[in-house]
């Protein structure tokens, strides 16, 4: 009886810290996450209020007259286009007669205005003889202007633009003829070394291609060899163990050893062609296959033998009880694996440089052995560019990547979800 | 069903890769080379590539070494035409070219491109000398007591190298050894400034390799601060950090001079026409090089060459020069034009 009360004594006394210790670790839980968020926050307001304003671009109206004799050629893509928008820009302007101040006021609008009417006119033969008002974009500089990143209160030599710039700028502004619009070319172009004409499209498109191959490749190989590995391979045999290290040692592999294992094998040895997502996809399997097929073994494994015994027992053979049966269970797991190592391979660059994927690519790929660029390779090929008006667009691409991984991510949630069965 | 559907998935990616592993003749230009020719040589092949019925060239930023080791590999459809360099090819390039059966080579210069010190528009313009850049940033210098004796570099800020020089604590962002502006600066800033100090000239005429390890090597305390090889990077720190000095290529100064200065280098400014006139001492001239045997077999070579040649590409007033490149001498520009157009090979080795 003494010694009992002594114990409930002593426990009591102990509560009260057991409980603020309890208190503590929740708290620095809870901070743990706080700062986790904050960071993540951070992050997303640096890149959002830096590239949001990407998704606008300033054009410029121009009143272009296709006078018949420009066209006297054969071939229309032939006419002096980039005279047409010089002469209409002199039009605009009868004031500027010197030659530096002609120069000046033709770089008001982007060298892709040319090929825009180009586009137009042969496109439509028609329109020649007519007046056209045609919006074109205006020059990274004076787009930079219009979002409000020159100071214009700078002295002359200190600033991208020119007081006479700034000045045809205003008297268009009054005219109603510069405005800011949404920028279809970024999601719609090429690489492009001018910042108003370069889009994500093609290095969107190169990425399609290579996780296309990658899936292709890895997904059918991921899951056989996981298969075999879990169902059909000699328990504690010395090489199913050799195998399995292997395995596991080749998910911590850095990518850049993929990239050159990738040279020396298809291109240098297989001789595939450089730069094209083929290679790319090639690479990227072999980093995502130690990832699929550690997935796969795990939702394999998840998969109640007493299935597997009732399948037996009702004369299923073992390949029956596997196909039929443990495979179609496990398969979301491995779906979900598959995703998350995709995503990875998303999000890839290093393997990329040594297989000549990080390069200046202006053509949107037409298949998986036309050179081609990936997304996160042209956000580190814009970070390095020195025109301004990149740094939104580096930021906006790094948007669009973060979209599609979250997508990625958030199929592989929902179909765990969805298809999850809790024996 | 689920395992019918992936069989089929798996079957069709194969099928697309038998199919197109046969590979045909290429059709476009594979250009690899330089990152500081880069910028420029991305501009010609996109107005190439729009203003002609061919492909846009492929352009790869390899770097100059990285870029003669791809070019060197051999002839034929898989290794690149042309390659850009921010240097002149070295002669072990040449022979190692010759020994792949790259025998026919055209060299074209296409211009220069200044190498600036630049700091924060905040704080004041600073007037260097080679002299002072090289006791700056060199690890080793001579002993002020006795020139003739090596010491490690004792100085701490600018005044102590140049007592007209401000107070404020020697920091110098640059690039790391892989870049060819950490070449060319150290060979034209360094260099040139180790040659202005009488102990150091003298040595230079004993020992040269010696001298060239002494004005080569960049010190390794702190003073000199390798910040990687994206120069966007350097012009934000300088923003941050007042009193740092950064290197970088000249576009990147001509871009951003509504936030940072170049300094004078030998009383010159790393201006525009300064760099042109070659009155500005820290320049440098860009290459690129082409196979010869190449240029009818790749559809559209031949027009690539005319394109980068031209007056309205690389002139005067053309547009490389808005992209920041320093265009050569009318004399020296018509040389290359020509043999370009004629297609002179170099002398091989």
């Amino acid at each position: 009886m003494q010694n009992q009360r002594h114990i409930s004594e002593a426990i009591n006394k102990g509560l009260k810290r057991r409980y603020r210790a309890e208190q503590r670790f929740r708290k620095l839980g809870i901070t743990a996450i706080a700062i986790a968020l904050l960071f993540l926050f951070s992050l997303f307001y640096a890149i959002i209020s830096k590239g949001y304003p990407a998704f606008q671009q300033t054009y410029v109206a121009l009143d272009i007259t296709f006078a018949e004799e420009i066209f006297q050629g054969e071939n229309l893509a032939d006419a002096n286009y980039l005279g047409l928008v010089k002469s209409t820009l002199r039009q605009m302007f009868p004031e500027v007669k010197e030659r530096r101040e002609k120069r000046k006021l033709y770089s008001m609008v982007s060298p892709g205005a040319a090929f825009i009417l180009q586009d137009m006119v042969v496109d439509n033969p028609g329109l020649i003889g007519s007046t056209q008002t045609v919006w074109v974009p205006a020059d990274d500089d004076i787009d930079m202007f219009m979002k409000g990143k020159i100071d214009p209160t700078l002295p002359q030599g200190s600033r991208r633009i020119s007081d006479s710039q700034l000045e045809w700028t205003r008297s268009l502004q009054d005219a109603g003829k510069i405005e800011k619009r949404f920028n279809t070319i970024f999601f719609t172009a090429g690489d492009s070394r001018e910042p108003e004409l370069a889009g994500i499209l093609g290095a969107a498109t190169g990425s399609f291609y290579t996780l296309l191959i990658t899936l292709g490749l890895s997904f059918p190989i991921g899951v056989a060899a996981a298969v075999y590995l879990e169902e059909f391979a000699p328990a504690n045999n010395r090489w199913t163990d050799l195998i399995e290290i292997n395995i596991n040692n080749l998910a911590a592999v850095p990518s850049i050893i993929f990239g050159l294992l990738g040279l020396a094998i298809f291109i240098n040895f297989f001789g595939l062609p450089r730069s094209t997502p083929l290679v790319g996809g090639l690479v990227l399997t072999l980093m995502t296959l130690p990832t699929i097929i550690i997935a796969g073994r795990a939702s394999l494994k998840s998969v109640p033998p007493s299935i597997r015994e009732a399948a037996l027992g009702v004369g299923a053979s073992k390949l029956q009880t596997i196909t039929h049966h443990v495979l179609p269970l496990a398969l979301p797991g491995m779906l979900t694996g598959t995703i998350i190592g995709m995503a990875q391979a998303l999000g890839e660059t290093a393997p990329l440089l040594m297989i000549g994927m990080v390069a200046f690519i202006v053509d949107i790929p037409a298949g998986v052995t036309d050179p081609a660029t990936a997304l996160p390779v042209q956000i580190f090929l814009w970070s390095d560019s020195p025109e301004r008006a990149f740094t939104e667009r580096t930021s906006a691409a790094i948007m669009v990547l973060l979209a599609f991984l979250i997508l990625m991510n958030a199929t592989a949630v929902i179909m765990r979800k969805k298809f999850e069965i809790k024996w | 069903m689920k395992v019918r559907s992936l069989v089929i998935a798996g079957a069709v990616s194969l099928s697309l890769l038998g199919a197109h592993s046969a590979m045909a003749a290429r059709d476009y230009i594979s250009i690899v080379g330089s990152s500081t020719v880069y910028p420029f040589a991305t501009v010609v092949a996109e107005q190439f590539g729009k203003s002609t019925e061919f492909k846009t060239p492929k352009i790869e930023s390899t770097g100059s070494g990285g870029g003669f080791k791809l070019f060197c590999a051999g002839i034929g459809v898989s290794h690149p035409d042309i390659t850009n360099a921010s240097r002149a090819v070295k002669s072990s390039e040449l022979k190692k070219c010759a020994e792949n059966g790259v025998g026919d080579i055209v060299e074209v210069k296409i211009g220069y491109d200044g190498i600036v010190l630049a700091n924060s528009k905040e704080t004041q313009q600073m007037e260097l000398s080679r002299k002072d850049i090289f006791l700056a940033l060199a690890k080793q210098v001579p002993d002020p007591q006795d020139p003739a004796k090596m010491i490690d570099n004792p100085y701490m800020t600018w005044k102590d190298v140049n007592t007209s020089l401000p107070a404020t604590k020697i920091e110098v962002l640059g690039p790391p050894p892989t870049s060819g502006t950490r070449d060319a600066f150290v060979e034209l800033a360094m260099e040139g400034g180790a040659k202005k100090i009488d102990s150091l000239a003298a040595l230079r005429k004993e020992d040269k390799k010696a001298f060239k390890n002494i004005a080569h090597t960049l010190r390794e305390d702190g003073a000199y601060i390798e910040a990687g090889e994206n120069d966007n990077l350097i012009v934000q720190k300088l923003q941050a950090n007042k009193d740092a000095l950064g290197i970088f290529g000249f576009s990147f100064l001509d871009q951003n001079t509504d936030v940072i200065q170049g300094s004078l280098v030998d009383g010159e400014a790393p201006t525009f026409d300064n760099i042109a006139e070659g009155n500005y001492p820290v320049s440098r001239p860009l290459f690129f090089y082409v196979k010869k045997a190449h240029v009818d077999v790749i559809p559209g070579m031949k027009n690539y060459l005319d394109e980068f040649t031209s007056e309205k590409a690389w002139g005067a007033e053309g547009y490389l020069t808005d992209k920041g490149m320093i265009p050569m001498p009318d004399k020296e520009r018509q040389q290359f034009a020509d043999s370009v157009a004629e297609l002179k090979t170099m002398d091989m080795p």
